[in-house]
């Protein structure tokens, strides 16, 4: 229990924090997953063969592809990206950017390709009789999807995306390779200059069970809300 | 881009893509009998039994894989009575700690996929074997467990993949892997993309094999 002390002689307050880390990484990559799902779930329903192509393309790489070997292709690849864009700016200096941004990016990305999947489901699976008592309301496009498609959407799509969450969660793991502070970079120290792996590793076990089990409690509470009149 | 690079990288990625597959089969034969060793205990009317197998599969789905590589390859070396048994024979090596982290964590997702394939089977089906006076062992080797592979196979199909794309974190505990030996090239050529669409290929490469040989067992077993 010393171990776990808060402040200068423990670890407590240490893994504390990056327990923060832990949900702020997944909460992000989640959030930039949402914005990919959102330009790609629809490329996946349109009417296009060529845009469903790239849509498609995109779920099926990130999907196919370990979640490891796209966290390397960020953490190696990101600057260089980066400053190849702002080279064409003219701006030669080296730019770094922080594991938080390339871990979320890479995290968010992998996030993205299974809530596209999540919300295409969801919407194919919405009676056609709705867009189309939509559409003879005389409703605006923008207040279709606003009033009628997407709340009927969230109903069936947040007990998926609970388990994109979950996956999410379990993935920031992988960003510790990179070097940024969360669970498991912080037991991989604590582990280190302790020489007691066993207790830090089973403890970060500890604390992501406890964090996948708060989020499967709130997820239902928000299930139970948009089901309403169900 | 550089496609010499890419080209030179081809076979020494492709011979660790044996390693990734190794590593995977073995894996998912030692997790298919864990896992159907916990999905009977799921199905045990004992509570006690019953409560093992599901904190079992809790504790195993709950939380990432590389915690688990982690606690069998740094964490058990640690325990005395461990290192001086014969276990320390296998459990010195990271590939066989690597091994046993998958298996555990594949038979855990595989314990909950065969359960619920056994309780979607109608009681009729056993009920009609119990009639003609089939004795309960067989009609459960005979009866029971083809027809629940049949119903799994789609979700476990799925979980080959999950499994192969778990395989890349043997690297973690210096196992030379496909994404290992990726990762290697990566850092000493500084060509992420290049390395990337080749690693990546052959990775999706697998997964369009294991994708339509499933689909194949699905067409053969269909009923």
């Amino acid at each position: 229990m010393e171990l776990l002390a808060f402040g200068d002689t423990g670890w407590g307050d240490e893994l504390f924090r990056a327990t923060l880390m832990t949900i702020a990484v997944s909460i992000t990559a989640m959030l930039i997953g949402f914005s990919f799902a959102a330009i790609f779930t629809p490329l996946k329903l349109s009417k296009f063969k060529f845009l469903n192509l790239i849509a498609n393309i995109y779920t099926t790489v990130i999907r196919g592809v370990p979640e490891l070997l796209v966290i390397y292709l960020f953490f190696f690849g990101g600057s260089g990206a980066i400053m190849f864009f702002a080279s064409m700016f003219g701006y030669n200096e080296y730019i770094e950017i922080n594991a938080f941004v390339t871990g979320s990016f890479a995290i968010g990305i992998i996030s993205g390709a299974y809530s596209t999947e999540v919300f295409r489901g969801a919407i194919q699976s919405i009676d056609k009789g709705q867009f189309e008592a939509a559409k003879v309301l005389g409703l605006s496009k923008f207040k279709q999807f606003y009033k009628i498609v997407l709340p009927q959407m969230l109903r069936l799509a947040i007990p998926n995306l609970s388990n994109v969450w979950q996956i999410t969660l379990k993935d920031t793991s992988l960003i510790s390779v990179t070097g940024l502070v969360e669970i498991m970079r912080q037991s991989y120290i604590a582990a280190g200059s302790t020489r007691d792996p066993l207790f830090f590793y089973s403890f970060a076990a500890v604390l992501y069970l406890l964090l996948t089990f708060i989020s499967m409690k709130l997820i239902n509470k928000l299930e139970v809300k948009y089901s309403r009149g169900y | 881009m550089d496609f010499e690079l890419m080209i030179n990288s081809f076979p020494k990625l492709l011979n660790a893509a044996v390693v990734t597959l190794k590593l995977l089969s073995v894996s998912l034969i030692v997790g298919l009998f864990i896992g159907l060793l916990f999905a009977i205990l799921r199905l045990n009317k004992n509570i006690f039994i019953n409560k093992f197998a599901y904190g079992y599969s809790y504790v195993f789905r709950g939380t990432p894989l590389l915690v688990q590589i982690f606690i069998i390859y740094f964490g058990l070396g640690q325990i005395e009575s461990l290192r001086s048994s014969f276990l320390w024979l296998i459990l010195k090596e990271p590939y066989w700690c690597a091994i046993i982290a998958f298996a555990l964590n594949t038979g855990a997702y595989t314990s909950e996929i065969l359960r619920s394939a056994f309780q979607t089977i109608k009681p009729g089906i056993i009920e009609a074997g119990k009639s003609l006076g089939i004795s309960n062992k067989i009609i459960f080797y005979k009866v029971q467990i083809p027809i629940a592979i049949r119903q799994s196979l789609p979700a476990y199909g799925n979980e080959i993949i999950l499994m192969l794309k778990g395989t890349s974190l043997a690297s973690t505990v210096t196992l030379m892997d496909l994404t290992g030996v990726a990762k290697y090239i990566i850092s000493t050529t500084f060509k992420p993309i290049e390395v990337f669409i080749v690693a990546g290929g052959i990775y999706l490469f697998m997964t369009f094999i294991i994708h339509n040989l499933i689909k194949f067992l699905e067409k053969k077993y269909s009923y």
